[in-house]
């Protein structure tokens, strides 16, 4: 039996049933959308946390007050929390340790900003000129926090592009001048950032930065600061850099590794954390979709062992008139497997077309891997294999005379 | 053409093996036209199933063309089928919700004919089958009966068999129906020269052929009414 024929015999079969052959594909179809659109948010969530964990500059090690603590509970502790770190702790490490180009003080806190006919709640950073370079940030317009304002405690600001959007409107140019109010006191807008990217709760564009000196006097009225920025020279002493830091901090605020009141970060180690983080997530979203793969699988076999059953006659006719155990096999497994492709096929676009969706209306940041279609392809035509095989060999081996007889 | 020398066959459902044939012998030549008839249970659809190369027989011997078809595995009885054999069933058995010229192109499916080919072959099969061309693109759900029963015979002449073997083609055809389908098969022995065995427990269908072979619990018996009539040939 020729290929070609095998196909059209198999086309006309699917043909002959839609509605079942429609229904049944969906399994299929749901089942592999579901595998690639899960798949693109967890494999976006996993690019959007290395690009805002990137953003937040290069070799960076972060200085925070507080216990030491993990990874996710480190930086809720140090909002506002444990006061330790001083202006005198920052000009130490710029002044004893070494392999370092720069330190960036930083004040944090959240508040409420208004601007002329509308407000938003915004997180305020306090911080000095060297955060520019450390954090990559490009200017839209005006200038980012000079040494000079820092100096003489200027109320200058310098907003996050969202939260530009939010004040002045989507977009919106010529802010430079405009004066806003934090906690009532009058600003002069001096700059907007350029767009870094990130998105939901890392979102880097909300917000408002003002000199450290600033944030200080207005807003949290003391000495201390959220939080010390570290630039190592390279990657390779960032450890080193760590560890130095470390040393001279426990030894200015005579503590030991134990009751430290202080916690370290590096950069590489907060990258590695997130992306295990979001590696696990993508996985678990992989396995629920596989899940509904394998039902549509299942719904696969139990309509080719109903079809062969209702076909019993047919299947006869077909060996009176000289089909061998193979042609038939051959032709439920092509019924089974074409089931699948089609499916298969459909999947990938719905999955395609939801990730996009996802990712148009803002929802989450996704990303279509070519593997994970080639895979979606590979597995669907695996199980209509896999799910086609038992059906095929109850009808290939159908006794003709009995399947002939067969009411 | 046939040669069954002594043929038996048993069954071994349920505690007691039954046998169906008991020992039957007889030959069939190219070009005849011959009956098998018998009543229910007579062992009738046994011998048809060997004859169709659907089943072996326990013992005995069956020569088709010459070649010894008695022993053969699934698949070497699926080409003899295939190649040598064209079934006509009491039930049609045609592919429902497909064309007619689909219907009767199916066996040279099996044997690797090219399409073009094909649905010239076929054609030629339901001109001899007695079909007018215009129901050809029919889908075989939308024809009646007796137009159904010549669609399954020129399936059954299309790959050009040795033998046609018609199981109760009548039985579910009314009596007009029917003679003109025994009418066909007259035809096709004797312009076209098929060899026709023809299974019924009807005698008047039986007696459209040339030869009837009685059969009544798996042994062919001589039947007096029916030796007078061939001494009348």
């Amino acid at each position: 039996m020729k290929t070609r024929d095998i196909l059209q015999e198999t086309l006309s079969a699917l043909k002959s049933n839609k509605i079942r052959t429609g229904l049944t594909m969906l399994g299929i179809v749901i089942g592999i959308a579901s595998v690639i659109a899960m798949t693109a948010i967890g494999q976006g969530a996993q690019n959007s946390i290395s690009s805002s964990i990137e953003s937040m500059g290069a070799n960076l090690i972060i200085v925070m007050p507080g216990a030491q603590r993990t990874f996710g509970g480190g930086p809720t502790a140090s909002r506002g929390g444990a006061q330790s770190l001083t202006l005198e702790d920052a000009e130490a490490i710029e002044s004893q340790v070494k392999n370092i180009s720069a330190v960036v003080r930083e004040v944090s806190s959240q508040k409420q900003v208004v601007a002329p006919g509308t407000n938003t709640n915004t997180s305020i950073t306090g911080t000095e000129s060297s955060y520019a370079v450390v954090k990559n940030i490009e200017m839209a317009e005006g200038t980012f926090i000079t040494d000079q304002q820092v100096s003489k405690t200027s109320k200058v600001a310098v907003l996050g592009s969202t939260t530009r959007d939010d004040l002045f409107g989507e977009g919106a140019t010529d802010i430079v001048g405009e004066k806003i109010r934090i906690s009532g006191t009058e600003y002069t807008v001096v700059g907007v950032a350029e767009e870094k990217g990130g998105s939901g709760m890392t979102n880097s564009d909300d917000i408002i930065y003002i000199p450290y000196t600033t944030a200080q006097r207005y807003l949290s009225g003391n000495k201390y600061l959220s939080r010390i920025e570290i630039s190592a020279s390279s990657s390779e002493v960032s450890t080193v850099v760590q560890e130095d830091v470390t040393a001279l901090l426990l030894a200015k605020h005579n503590k030991t590794s134990e009751d430290a009141d202080f916690n370290t970060l590096n950069q590489s180690d907060i990258l590695e954390t997130a992306s295990d983080v979001a590696g696990t997530f993508t996985t678990l979203l992989a396995a629920i979709a596989a899940i509904s793969l394998l039902v549509g699988g299942i719904g696969i076999m139990n309509m080719m062992l109903t079809t062969v059953t209702e076909r019993t006659k047919e299947i006869g006719l077909r060996k009176a008139i000289g089909a061998k155990k193979r042609d038939i096999n051959l032709q439920f497994l092509t019924e089974a497997t074409l089931l699948t492709f089609m499916g298969g096929v459909i999947g990938v676009i719905l999955g395609w077309v939801i990730s996009f969706a996802v990712d148009y209306f803002g929802i989450t940041e996704t990303a279509v891997s070519l593997s994970s279609i080639l895979l979606a392809f590979g597995v669907s035509a695996f199980i209509g294999i896999v799910f086609g095989y038992y059906p095929a060999q109850r009808a290939s081996k159908l006794n003709p005379i009995e399947a002939l007889r067969y009411e | 053409m046939i040669k069954i020398n002594d043929v038996t066959k048993t069954y071994f459902s349920g505690n007691e093996p039954f046998q169906a044939l008991k020992g039957i012998s007889f030959t069939i030549s190219a070009g005849e036209f011959v009956a098998i008839m018998g009543p229910s249970g007579s062992g009738k659809s046994t011998l048809m199933h060997i004859i169709g190369a659907l089943d072996t027989a326990t013992s005995g011997a069956y020569f088709l063309d010459g070649k010894d078809v008695s022993k053969l595995s699934d698949d070497e009885l699926a080409d003899i089928r295939k190649n040598n054999i064209g079934f006509v069933f009491q039930s049609f058995n045609l592919l429902p919700r497909t064309t007619v010229l689909r219907n009767v192109e199916l066996p040279l499916v099996y044997c690797g004919v090219p399409k073009e080919q094909r649905e010239k072959i076929a054609k030629k099969a339901l001109q001899q089958a007695g079909l007018d061309e215009s129901h050809y693109n029919h889908l075989s759900n939308e024809l009646s009966g007796g137009q159904i029963q010549r669609v399954a015979i020129a399936r059954a002449l299309v790959n050009n068999p040795s033998i046609i073997l018609a199981d109760e083609p009548t039985g579910n055809l009314d009596t007009k129906t029917g003679d003109i389908v025994l009418a066909t098969f007259q035809k096709l022995n004797k312009e076209y020269g098929r060899t026709v065995v023809l299974i019924t427990h009807e005698q008047d269908v039986a007696e459209h052929a040339d030869r009837i072979l009685f059969i009544r619990d798996g042994l062919l018996i001589e039947n007096p009414k029916h030796q007078k009539r061939i001494a009348s040939f």
